[in-house]
């Protein structure tokens, strides 16, 4: 919030011109009858999306030519507010002469340009962006229903954000790159989220599979998961930034180079070790350590095995460390 | 011609009201309780009306009447500091109000269910009312507090307040009503009826918008919301608004000085509007009018979306009301509707029109003629009530509605 949000948009006086010109004289409003469209020839598509129940409710027409597959004619019924009215005008204009595969192609993005008076400034405010979501849903419905396939046919990506048309790849491909952390990071690198605002979270104005909220921490936990990994993966191969491990990651990988190289030998001897801490000094990293069985009164313990325990973690993590016996 | 109907969101100040606050501006400007003669100067305007605000409800004079900046606070104040009376310092830990109040009242319950409150929420009948039976039946001996309506915004439908009142009465519990849909549109006689609490706003009955004020009966304990100075004997602290005051003492004198005659005459405009536009197929109005506010219509009209509808009607100049909130971030139905059982499918088709004392027959015919048209116009663009099927499959799948 801040002084531009005090009193809040007027939400009509957002509109373009043409969504109110179009409000007011929708040009293909209206239906187009079996008989008729069979006596020319071609065949009709009639496809219903929403319902009363929901708040908006759009019939799509369309007279296809079967030969070409081409759309020849498209009108419209609408229950909705106006610019659900205009959205389902502006998406029967383009869906008129083109093939229904292209059709197939025209998104609610697509629909909401259309609509604009000048090419930068949106044709609606960001809560009304829903409206021109269903006018996707249904041409991809009466594609569906004229192709004989399904609808899920014609989506080849997972879209979280409808308004924005924001796959789930995206979103956590953008996370993962840009290191986001909030939705409102999300939401500027995006898009997604910034618009009827359903994806955010559950119980927004509609209910979605994915929620941003969920994304971003199951992404966020998949990022922690793979640090980890990599930060295990170089202590297995040799620790080449030991430095920087964490306390139990450096305890982890001191084990792992003792257990590779030294521990087999100590139990010959029926002696074994432990660590007991790890210290950090600007000068040195000191392990400190403690000789078990036979090792603890072993005279090389000090000595002979001392040297070949620190050099061989020397030589695998840092040239650092300094291991002392306790 | 343009057309006002939207008077149960806020009404025009009554000009007269206007000129009665002017001389508080400029002329005797002074504080209250300043002790010189410029702060004095307006003890007696203050007296009258408050004399006017006591008259209008019939308040005893061992009751309080606070002011107040709007009604919102005076329905944070009541159920913010029962809480802090009654629960955080007291042995009580459950409220009482219904699914229908204003966003002042649910929005208070579910900020005090955060901390840790018991809220029951009461549903309401296919007239929009709670029952009285009900409330009763909800009572524990943890209540703290019973908040109810006096009558709805939305459908202007009356609740049984002298009933609950009498059941708060006797089982002890506080009772709250936010009366203001009733202030200065019924009669309120709160010496006739058991409440501890109202709350009410000037700009619902043409006085100025930015006062409202807070009924306690018998002066009883309530903590103040707002600390600091001693106005109002402490109560409710603040510079006194005096012109406010004054033009709310005035607006609330003048809307309930003959009020049963200023009703009737909206009610015979009301009713006349509404039996021309339920001659309209496929239409309803919630609630029996007989026990509505009787100013206000609250109209579904089938296959026409509610913002739409306000569209058409606001190209003709005439300005209503929705409750289905399209424009809003969630996008719910009317849930007034929802919560009277209205099938899902006409609770984003509701109307409201609300009418005031100053609504000409003119304005009415007006009304009417447009409104007609514009459900014309909109049903046929409307989806609802196309001929031609969807081809087989097209129809609405189930895992399409949301």
């Amino acid at each position: 919030m801040a002084k531009a949000d005090i009193l809040g948009d007027s939400l009509w006086d957002a509109y373009s011109d043409k969504v109110t010109t179009l409000m007011n004289n929708p040009l293909h409003q209206g239906e187009l009858f079996q008989g008729e469209v069979e006596k020319r020839g071609h065949t009709l598509i009639v496809a219903d999306f929403g319902a009363e129940s929901c708040g908006d409710a759009v019939r799509l027409y369309w007279e296809i030519d079967p030969e070409t597959d081409k759309i020849i004619d498209s009108k419209f019924k609408s229950f909705g507010c106006g610019t659900a009215i205009a959205s389902s005008d502006v998406m029967t204009e383009l869906c008129i002469g083109k093939t229904v595969q292209e059709a197939v192609k025209i998104t609610n993005i697509d629909v909401e340009l259309a609509l604009r008076d000048t090419p930068d400034v949106p044709a609606v405010p960001p809560q009304k962006m829903h409206c021109s979501v269903m006018a996707y849903d249904v041409i991809k419905k009466a594609a569906a229903l004229y192709m004989g396939v399904e609808v899920e046919s014609f989506e080849e990506e997972i879209i979280v954000c409808e308004c924005a048309r924001v796959s789930l790849g995206t979103l956590q491909e953008v996370i993962k790159l840009n290191d986001l952390k909030t939705i409102e990071e999300i939401t500027d690198y995006t898009k997604a989220g910034g618009f009827c605002k359903s994806c955010i979270k559950p119980g927004g104005h509609e209910a979605r599979e994915y929620y941003l909220v969920d994304i971003l921490a199951d992404t966020r936990r998949e990022m922690d998961e793979e640090k980890m990994k990599a930060a295990a993966d170089a202590q297995a191969a040799g620790g080449s930034n030991f430095e920087e491990m964490t306390l139990v990651q450096q305890i982890k990988a001191v084990d792992a180079i003792i257990d590779e190289n030294v521990r087999q030998f100590l139990i010959m001897d029926g002696g074994d070790m432990e660590i007991i801490d790890i210290k950090k000094s600007d000068e040195y990293i000191d392990i400190y350590i403690r000789y078990l069985g036979a090792c603890s009164s072993c005279s090389t313990s000090a000595t002979g095995t001392l040297y070949a325990i620190e050099s061989t973690l020397k030589e695998k993590l840092s040239s650092n460390i300094r291991v002392l016996p306790i | 011609m343009q057309v006002y109907l939207d008077n149960n969101a806020t009404t025009m100040c009554d000009p007269l009201v206007v000129e009665a606050m002017l001389p508080y501006f400029s002329e005797l400007y002074g504080n209250p309780n300043s002790l010189h003669k410029f702060g004095t100067a307006s003890h007696g305007a203050i007296s009258k009306a408050i004399d006017q605000v006591y008259t209008a409800i019939n308040a005893a004079d061992s009751d309080d009447i606070i002011f107040t900046s709007c009604a919102t606070e005076s329905n944070n104040w009541v159920l913010q500091s029962v809480f802090t009376d009654h629960i955080v310092n007291g042995e009580k830990n459950h409220i009482v109000t219904t699914e229908v109040e204003h966003p002042s009242v649910l929005a208070t319950c579910k900020f005090l269910e955060e901390q840790g409150v018991k809220v029951t929420y009461l549903p309401v009948n296919d007239q929009g009312t709670v029952e009285a039976h009900t409330v009763n039946s909800f009572i524990t001996d943890k209540t703290a507090l019973v908040s109810i309506m006096w009558a709805s915004n939305e459908t202007g439908m009356i609740n049984p307040i002298a009933e609950i009142g009498e059941i708060c009465k006797e089982k002890g519990v506080l009772f709250h009503s936010d009366a203001v849909q009733a202030v200065g549109k019924i009669p309120v006689d709160l010496q006739a009826v058991h409440v501890d609490f109202i709350s009410f706003s000037a700009h619902k009955f043409h006085g100025p918008k930015g006062i409202g004020a807070l009924y306690i009966k018998d002066s009883q304990a309530l903590s103040p919301l707002l600390h600091g100075g001693e106005q109002m004997n402490g109560r409710r602290s603040g510079t006194l608004n005096v012109p406010f005051i004054v033009g709310m003492g005035l607006a609330m004198e003048l809307a309930t000085k003959e009020i049963e005659k200023t009703m009737a005459k909206i009610r015979a405009k009301r009713d006349h509007l509404e039996d021309e536009l339920v001659k309209l197929s496929d239409t309803f109005v919630v609630g029996n009018r007989d026990n509505r506010t009787p100013n206000t219509i609250l109209i579904s009209i089938r296959g026409v979306e509610g913002e739409g509808m306000l569209w058409d009607l606001n190209n003709g100049q005439i300005g209503a009301s929705t409750g289905s909130a399209c424009a809003s971030e969630d996008l719910e139905a009317n849930t007034v509707m929802l919560a009277i059982g209205a099938d899902n499918e006409l609770a984003h088709t509701g109307i409201r029109l609300s009418l005031s004392r100053f609504t000409t027959d003119e304005e009415i015919e007006y009304t009417i003629n447009h409104f007609k048209k514009a459900v014309a116009r909109l049903r046929a663009i409307s989806s609802s009530f196309a001929k031609q099927q969807p081809t087989k499959g097209g129809e609405v799948q189930e895992s399409e509605l949301h």
